[in-house]
Order: C-alpha cells, then structure tokens, then sequence
C-alpha cells in the first residue's frame, strides 16, 4: 500500500524582485507504508520543500499530493514533523514539550504527563522532566523532540535533516536510537493502550500494525544509504527533479558503527555519490 | 554556587557605586548653594528639599496626592496594555487590516499628547478619568508596537511545529504566539510604566484638583522651587520602586530563559 504520493508535483515561489522560483519540478515518487525513504541532493535543491509539500506546510503549484491514497488538502494529518531547528517551545520543560501533541488533543493531565514520563523513560531522559531546553544538551533535544513525535503516534514521520547541528558521534547515537524505535514501533503501540489523538489512528487501531513510514531528507549520503530501505537523489536546484531512486538491501537491524566500513555499504555508497556527485558539482556552479 | 556567590558581590558593588554617585550628585549640589555659586531660588536645596519631604509624610499630606496618581497611573497602563495587545495581536494576525491602518496609527501616534490634555478635560472632566485617558494614549502605542513585533517575530519554526502537533488556531495563540511575544511585551512593560505616570501626572498638572502633578503645578504657580523638585523626587523614587516588582515579576515569567 502506498502511504504517500506525489503526483508531478511543481512548487514555485514568487521572488521580491517580481518574478518566480522554479524550486521543484515535476516531482513523482510513491513512498510505499512502513517504509523508511532518504531523500538526498545537494544544499538549495528544494528537499525541504518537498518535504514541506508532503506535511502540508506548502501547497504544490502544480501536481497532486495522496496520503493513504487520499488528495491531501490542508496540514497532513497522518504525519508528524521533526525539524532541522530547534523547535521545542523554550518556556515550557521536557515534560510538557513531549507532551505538547497530547495537550493539542485534549488529553487530561493526569494521563498526559503518565504517557510524557514513559516516553521520556524510552528516550533516556527520565532525570530532565522539570528542565528547561535551554538547559540541555543538542542531543538531548533532539530526543526530546524525537519523544514528541512519536507520541502522538501517527503513521507518518517526516525529517528534515534533524541531526545535521549535532557532532557526528551524538548524530551517529541518535541516528541508532531512530531506527531502535522506528524498529520496534510495532510493539510499542500496544504497549500504549490509548490513542486519542486523531481519527486517523483511531480507526486504524484493530488493524495489525506496519513500522511508521519515515520520509528522511538529508544532504549526507552515508546518512541516507546507512538508515533507510531506499535512497532518493534530487538534482541541484532550480527545477529539482529526481535523479536517481536506489534501494538499499542492507539487512536489518543495522549496527551503525561497523556498517559504514562494510563493502556492500561502500559499494552502495560509490554507485550513489557517481549520480550525486555531478549534482553537487552543478549546485556548486550556481553558488 | 560559586558564580551566584560572584554575581552576589558584583551586584554589592554596583549598589554601592549607585549609591555613591546619588550622594555625590546631591552633596555637590548643597555644596554649590551653600558656597553661593548656585541660587536657592532657581534649584532650592537638597536639604530643604529632604525637610519638605519629611513635613509631607508626617502631616500626611503626601498620601493622597500620591494614591490619586497610583490610581491613575495603573489604571491607564491596565487599559493601555489591554488594548495595546489586543490591537497588536489583531495587526500581527491580520496582515490586511494591519497595511489598510497603518497609516492611521502613525498620525495618532504623531500627536503630541499634550495636545490632547485639554480636550480629554473637556470630554471627561476634571476627575481622575481624564488622566487615565491620557496615559492610556501613551501607554497604547508602546504596548501595539512591541506586541505587533513580538507576535509577527515568533518563530516559524515552533508555529510550523504546534501546527503538526495538532493545534488548533486558538492553541498555537495561547501556547505559542503569547509566550513568544511576552518578551516583548514586558520589556515595554518597563517603558510603559513610565509613560503611564507622565500621561498621569501631565494631565494633573494641566487641571485638577488632586495628585502629584497637581502638587508641583501649585508649588510652581508659588514659585515655590523646593515644592517642586521633593514632587519630582516622589516621582522618582515611585517608578523605581515599582520598576524594581516588575523586573522580579519579569524574571519569574522568564525563568525558562538560560
């Protein structure tokens, strides 16, 4: 089944000196449920557009957008969002940035913070309920973040370079604790008895339930070969069009530490950075 | 521990820096008058100034022309920031309505208040109303502006966010737009404090019966210099006080800051 469509998607932007910006072009690609998609090209090439297209954020000039085969119109309801920024709300601590999505939804207080404290025990960060984000760690936030997100538990989960601000060991550790989750979300939504966030899930919840489907954009192709089933490579900007659609048969689950030196990893790696590298070449001419 | 402990003694030395600076200013101005260099007539003398002062809060005097302009002075900052912020989060939110008024805002703001003072008399009386509607006109235009920016600064980021995580328009207003123009609008609060007090005490001073600025008028009208610089000083000392709550009120609504 497919989760998410896009359906020759073209976004323009208008530019203040009157004229327009082609950022995406034609765009097709169909993310089939539960699987985990890295979107690569190279800096300014509307990635994160395209991303915003899917959440709803944007709307396409041109093209139609299909989540669970439905025209998407409005915010994508099935999707969550992670943020290459920090987008905690500073003034309120770990606890109520992790349950934020709950406290949208209605949910009293009492369960919301019971279901914030077990998230926040799954993520490592039990100690910092009462903290602030302004005193944590890059790390720290971003699994603060990666905890909000999934608790609100929609089918969808889409990324926008969410780790590029941190050092490569911690993006290396959260990079590992992503796919731990994403790998065992199908019994941890049992665990989580009630979901009241949404119709969506609610009608969904007698069904089995698939992985999360992760759409991942990334500038980094060792990060896009090492987390996901299928890497997608997007050509420089303007007018970004799909290059290259590659799948990666590395089995799961991966040790993230030994993979990027194993040869079928290299292997992938050297087939994909022939396609990306004249991308980044050209997107380096117009810079 | 050890920086609260430093900050501690860097906070000792500032009081004693501003308090040395206060006694110098005043003991070269006694100085000064008591040499002859200066004219007791034109800039009175901080002693006489300290007797004055003490005959005011002993006689009791002092008491209801200071509560008459407290009271007007919170009143017009609590309907200024009222409808400051109100107006301001409809500007932010409403980008039309915003450019069709924006013309329209600054000719009102252009106007010099005092200007206003006589017809404000006229509509509202000699009582308290009149002065509160003036200071409403100072503290108005501080407020709208630092709420307008405050709001349409917010983070798209954290709005894109909420948004995702499911809020509805009213939640992202509270949760989001409020808190993150709060900085905003209480670092005008502070300027707003002060705006109150001189649309107060302007408007006393222009006509009435009651308050601080009807104080100094009178004491103006005697040439009786004294009279108006101890009313100048319990102004002073009064924004200063208060200053220093709102400063604690601020700091406590902005503990989450680093």
């Amino acid at each position: 089944m497919t989760a998410l469509e896009l359906e020759s998607v073209s976004k323009r932007f208008d530019t203040p000196d009157g004229g327009s910006y082609r950022a995406l072009e034609h765009v097709s690609l169909s993310v089939p449920a539960g699987a985990f998609v890295a979107i690569v090209g190279p800096s300014g090439c509307g990635k994160s557009t395209l991303l915003n297209v899917a959440a709803g954020l944007l709307t396409p000039s041109a093209g139609n957008v299909r989540v669970d085969g439905e025209a998407l119109s409005g915010l994508n309801r099935r999707a969550t969002y992670m943020f290459q920024q920090d987008a905690l709300l500073p003034w309120k601590n770990v606890r109520e940035n992790v349950a934020l999505g709950l406290v949208f939804a209605g949910s009293a207080a009492a369960e919301r913070n019971a279901r914030a404290d077990e998230w926040l025990a799954r993520v490592g960060l039990s100690a910092f309920a009462t903290h602030y984000p302004s005193q944590l760690s890059g790390g720290m936030r971003k699994r603060v973040a990666m905890a909000q997100n999934w608790i609100i538990d929609r089918p969808m989960l889409l990324m926008d370079e969410p780790f590029s601000a941190l050092d490569v060991h911690t993006r290396q550790r959260m990079e590992t604790e992503l796919l731990t989750l994403w790998e065992s979300t199908a019994e941890a939504t049992h665990s989580l008895p009630d979901r009241s966030s949404g119709s969506a899930e609610g009608a969904k919840a007698g069904a089995p339930r698939l992985k999360k489907t992760v759409v991942f954009v990334t500038h980094d192709l060792e990060e896009a070969i090492a987390l996901a089933d299928e890497v997608v490579v997007l050509s420089a900007g303007p007018a970004s069009h799909i290059v290259a659609r590659h799948p990666v048969t590395l089995d799961r689950p991966r040790d993230l530490f030994e993979l990027r030196t194993s040869a079928a990893f290299v292997d992938l790696y050297r087939s994909l950075w022939a396609v990306l590298r004249d991308e980044v070449i050209k997107s380096q001419r117009h810079a | 521990m050890k920086s609260s402990r430093a900050s501690a003694t860097r906070n000792a030395t500032v009081l004693a820096w501003q308090v040395a600076v206060g006694t110098g200013v005043l003991a070269a101005w006694q100085t000064l008058v008591t040499l002859g260099i200066l004219d007791t007539f034109f800039v009175s003398r901080p002693s006489e100034i300290a007797k004055r002062l003490s005959t005011w809060v002993i006689s009791g005097t002092l008491w209801g022309h200071l509560a008459t302009t407290l009271e007007e002075s919170v009143l017009g900052l609590i309907v200024g920031a009222a409808l400051g912020i109100s107006v301001g989060f409809g500007f932010a939110r409403s980008p039309m309505v915003a450019r069709v008024l924006d013309p329209y805002i600054k000719m009102l703001n252009a106007v010099p208040r005092v200007v206003l003072a006589p017809l404000f008399l006229l509509w509202f009386g000699l009582g308290i109303w009149s002065k509160v509607a003036l200071a409403v006109t100072l503290v108005f235009f501080v407020m709208f502006f630092n709420t307008y920016q405050g709001v349409r600064d917010a983070d798209r980021v954290l709005i894109d966010n909420a948004r995702m995580l499911g809020a509805s328009e009213r939640q992202l207003v509270r949760h989001v737009l409020i808190p993150s123009a709060l900085t905003w609008i209480f670092s005008s609060l502070q300027t707003s404090l002060g705006f109150a007090m001189v649309g107060a005490v302007v408007g006393e001073y222009l006509g009435s019966t009651r308050g601080l600025g009807y104080v100094i008028s009178q004491a103006e009208g005697t040439f009786d210099t004294t009279g108006v610089f101890a009313g100048m000083t319990v102004l002073g000392l009064v924004v200063v006080i208060v200053s220093a709550g709102v400063s604690r009120l601020e700091r406590w609504l902005l503990r989450w800051k680093a």
